[in-house]
């Protein structure tokens, strides 16, 4: 087990989850959205081989309603 | 006649740009974004809601693949959140053209134009086509295009005021010494402020609050829709002069 920070609340995850198993527990494959991890962008490609560790703070942002 | 409006070499039909915030609903947003016949319209970026997996997202109701998405800043208060914000935009959809704004001021969301010109340059560097809110000071207005802005968009009034244009003097210069679009963000009120800055030479107009904020916000985009062809077309044909004398209007030629 690992705990992060996504989007600022803390949670755990199991050990050895990469970037794309984080998304698909939060229905976010497919969608527009972007990924910081500890404050660096990830691109997509890297999404499957990123695995995240204890501490890690992970973003995940997408386009809302703005003028 | 050809009028052709273009950003950064992409070509736009509508010189009408719409905000999508403040709507009541999703459903409301798509409806007047539609009604408008804008084909560009600025988004925010923000986190993910990662408790409810099954609340609605703006993508859902707007294609990009159909509407330009022009991703903004708002909310941002310095150079490096403003940079940020643009790369994780751009992270999202290869989306490079973007409107850059830095707020320097909680109150009147007056744009901070000291870290504005410095990220501009920043941004233009990385690659960005950057649209710049700014302030509506002539010389500011030209550091930013000289900084490789595509596009100026110089406040009307406060965002969100309504006030409508405050300085048609200070905006008819920007108009006359920008080789870029000049395009009026922030601060229009109804239809007719957005016909006053057409008719005054602007490229195009931003509106969020003056659509979202009517009380029946798919008519008000229609209106503004109109509003802003017919500020073009009378821009286009050149208004008559004034004159402080009366000249009749039926000959005085065969008065019985």
């Amino acid at each position: 087990m690992a705990k992060i920070q996504l989007n600022g609340k803390k949670i755990t995850i199991n050990s050895k989850s990469s970037i794309q198993d984080l998304l698909k527990k939060h229905n976010l494959i497919n969608k527009k959205i972007a990924i910081e991890l500890n404050g660096i962008i990830i691109p997509k490609i890297k999404f499957k081989k990123k695995y995240l560790k204890n501490k890690d703070k992970v973003e995940v942002v997408h386009f809302i309603g703005g003028g | 006649m050809k009028d052709i409006f273009k950003v950064a070499n992409k070509k736009l039909k509508s010189r009408l740009i719409v905000g999508t915030g403040k709507y009541k609903s999703f459903q409301e947003t798509a409806k007047a974004v539609e009604a408008s016949g804008a084909d560009m319209v600025t988004v925010a970026v923000r986190r993910v809601n990662i408790l409810d997996k099954k609340k609605p997202m703006l993508t859902d109701y707007l294609n990009p693949k159909k509407i330009i998405f022009l991703p903004n800043t708002a909310g941002c208060f310095n150079s490096s959140d403003a940079l940020r914000t643009l790369r994780l935009a751009r992270e999202m959809g290869g989306w490079k053209l973007v409107k850059l704004e830095v707020l320097g001021d909680k109150k009147t969301l007056y744009p901070n134009m000291i870290e504005t010109i410095k990220s501009t340059k920043i941004l233009t560097k990385e690659g960005f086509k950057v649209m710049v809110y700014c302030t509506d000071d002539p010389l500011l207005a030209k550091k930013l295009e000289d900084n490789g802005a595509v596009a100026i968009m110089p406040l009307a009034s406060p965002i969100g005021s309504g006030l409508g244009l405050q300085n048609k003097v200070n905006i008819s210069i920007i108009i006359k010494q920008s080789k870029v679009p000049v395009i009026v963000d922030a601060g229009i009120g109804t239809a007719s402020d957005a016909t006053v800055a057409m008719e005054l030479g602007c490229d195009g107009v931003l509106i969020n609050s003056a659509i979202a904020m009517a009380k029946k916000p798919i008519i008000m985009a229609k209106a503004f829709k109109d509003a802003v062809i017919s500020g073009r077309n009378s821009y286009l044909a050149g208004r008559m002069q004034k004159n402080y004398i009366a000249s009749p209007s039926s000959p005085i030629k065969g008065l019985i």
